[in-house]
């Protein structure tokens, strides 16, 4: 069966033609080139790399940054569609897409120099280059603030030193996006990942995200020249609107993942005969499949409203996180409903619901896991801090 | 060169189809359109002309309401330099002689050395209009190409019944039709569909085209009476049991009607 996109409200009318087609482009790419690889690639844990020239082809890459960088200029509505439409795949493919287009290239174009603009977003944008960002360390993750990485100047440059853990990408990288401490503050600065005393570990036995490389940084004396350092930074707030950007997707992709449960589960249900009727008939099966349309409609609605917002320049990293929060603990969810639904069909990878559904609980853990982004929006709305000390 | 490419909008395969009240068409709100997907493999045996000529201009025409913008605008994202969208309500309810009318007059003003159009549109499935186009303009025609080069004359192979193939060379100025799966349709590129923001779509009515009266539904020939889903389960029996017990059931009907 082909996918069918839930759309309960009409929001198709709310895009613009140029949204859609973005949209319409990822979908198909999604359709006919990678979804006859994932399940494959899930079983191997590996990312389909071969895949990656055509993702660039597409220009699925840093999609919202500027053409003279040889990105395409399009809008963060636009920009959610394809996480949307790329997470219908696979949590992995978005987030290696995120990775590279919220974390990697748009550090580079927010606070990078001129010269890091030319000389890494195009060859970025293509694929020629793949980039991954270091800022979570083994015992730092809710608190990145208070990271143990450092940066010293010496010989002209820089000396970083530390660890960096769950790091998407991190042995595909030419370049990581390193976030240290110097003098007291965070900054940005790009490491090539030959440079000595730089190593990257994958980590294995991953249970979820398994079509996703993720690794381990060791950075130990490794010297880098002053101009790596990303002019732009030196304060929290830079990781943190790089993270923002990569929420705001995530929030889009895990209504994918969502759409592609809702979607199996209907059909399955229509089709699946149980006591002389398909089960879609029966009112217990009906519950769920409703709550389940109206929650991936909610969610849509608060993702549009965020990305035109986003697009007008008013969002606030607050509002971010409510749909980050909402949108991945809404979607596991109909996931593991989904599952219910399909019986122990559920549990087959013939089916995407049980990738989807485990690959969900990381979704609902990186970037902020739910609980931080309740607290984010708790401190917003009353004043108070209920964070640590 | 200049090529021309016709592209009609059909619902989406993917849509769900309900007959309208009045029973003579689709209920057309709240449903998906897309490029008739012959069509689709017109514009990409036009696109990749233009890939292997410099200087090739590819113009894509379409008729029919505003929603037919988006397809146009697909069009220009995958590669066609420009577009001409017949946006009258008076050019409604034409049959294929109406629409290859219509297309004519398009394609005297363009003069376009070669023109690609679908073999047939997915929802009127009459596969005329491209013969009739080509019959008005005066030039020559093959249909349901599934291979097209150019080396001066243009050579097309085209499939016949029973899985034969047909070579035939015509010169230009001509009109093809294509088969589906004659090529590997492109994606529009991000890049792609931001430029298409910035290629001209010329507008025109009827009146414009210097066909006022003499196309539309009350210049039709054909009219569609009635359409409608055939009441299920005539003439159809559905045979349940063990697969043994389905089996002898169906040898036993065979028999029966005299069928071996």
């Amino acid at each position: 069966m082909p996918f069918r996109a839930p759309d309960y409200y009409a929001i198709e009318e709310l895009l613009t033609d140029e949204e859609r087609q973005v949209r319409d482009t990822t979908r198909r790419f999604v359709d006919e080139e990678f979804m006859p690889r994932i399940v494959e690639s899930y079983r191997a844990g590996t990312f389909p790399n071969e895949l990656i020239p055509r993702i660039a082809e597409l220009g699925l890459f840093g999609p919202t940054l500027p053409e003279e960088y040889g990105c395409a200029g399009v809008s963060s509505v636009a920009y959610g569609l394809i996480c949307q439409e790329l997470e219908r795949g696979d949590s992995g493919l978005r987030s290696f897409a995120s990775v590279q287009s919220s974390l990697v290239m748009y550090p580079i174009w927010a606070f990078g120099s001129d010269e890091h603009k030319k000389s890494w977003l195009p060859r970025l944008a293509k694929g020629e280059a793949i980039g991954c960002f270091g800022l979570t360390e083994p015992d730092f993750g809710s608190n990145p603030s208070g990271m143990r990485t450092t940066a010293r100047r010496a010989d002209g440059g820089f000396v970083l030193d530390g660890v960096k853990r769950w790091i998407t990408n991190g042995n595909l990288a030419d370049v990581a996006v390193v976030w240290a401490r110097l003098e007291d503050q965070i900054h940005g600065f790009l490491v090539e990942t030959d440079r000595p005393g730089f190593t990257a570990e994958e980590m294995h036995g991953k249970l979820s995200l398994r079509a996703s490389v993720t690794s381990e940084l060791f950075l130990e004396n490794v010297w880098i020249p002053a101009e790596n350092h990303l002019p732009g930074s030196g304060r929290m707030k830079a990781p943190l609107s790089c993270l923002s950007n990569a929420r705001y997707g995530i929030s889009w992709g895990a209504l994918g993942a969502a759409m592609s449960c809702y979607d199996t589960a209907l059909e399955y249900a229509k089709g699946r005969v149980m006591f002389s009727r398909p089960i879609a008939g029966y009112q217990l099966v009906q519950r769920k499949l409703v709550e389940m349309i109206t929650e991936i409609t909610k969610g849509q609605l608060l993702a549009l409203r965020l990305g035109r917002l986003k697009d007008a320049g008013k969002v606030r990293p607050e509002q971010i996180s409510m749909a980050k929060m909402n949108n991945v603990s809404k979607a596991l969810a109909i996931a593991r409903e989904a599952r219910d639904i399909l019986g122990g069909n559920g549990i087959m990878d013939e089916y995407p619901i049980m990738r989807h559904m485990v690959n969900l609980e990381t979704v609902n853990t990186y970037e902020g896991t739910e609980d931080v982004h309740r607290l984010i929006i708790g401190k917003d709305i009353t004043g108070f801090d209920a964070f640590g000390a | 060169m200049k090529i021309m490419v016709c592209i009609k909008q059909v619902p989406h395969q993917d849509a769900r189809l309900d007959v309208n009240g009045a029973g003579t068409w689709i209920q057309e709100e709240n449903i998906k359109f897309e490029i008739n997907p012959y069509d689709q493999n017109a514009l990409e045996a036009a696109l990749q002309l233009k890939d292997k000529e410099a200087g090739t201009e590819v113009v894509v025409v379409s008729i029919g309401p505003e929603r037919v913008t988006q397809s146009l605008r697909t069009a220009l994202g995958m590669g066609a330099d420009r577009a001409v969208h017949v946006k009258d309500g008076a050019a409604d309810g034409s049959d294929s002689l109406g629409t290859a009318k219509i297309l004519a007059a398009v394609a005297k003003a363009e003069s376009p050395d070669l023109i690609f159009a679908g073999f047939m549109s997915d929802d009127g499935n009459l596969a005329a209009t491209g013969p009739m186009l080509a019959t008005l303009l005066g030039i020559p025609h093959t249909t349901t190409a599934v291979s097209f080069q150019k080396n001066g004359a243009i050579q097309v192979e085209r499939e016949l019944e029973g899985g034969a193939l047909e070579v035939v060379e015509l010169n230009t100025p001509c009109l093809v039709t294509t088969q589906t799966g004659m090529n590997q349709v492109r994606y529009a590129s991000l890049k792609g569909i931001m430029a298409a923001k910035k290629k001209p779509i010329d507008v025109k009515t009827v009146a414009d085209l210097g066909l006022a009266g003499q196309v539309g539904a009350d210049a039709a020939k054909i009219k569609i009476e009635k359409l409608y889903t055939p009441p299920k389960g005539q003439g159809a029996e559905i045979l349940s049991g063990s697969v043994d017990e389905v089996v002898g059931k169906l040898v036993g009907k065979i028999k029966e009607l005299g069928l071996l």
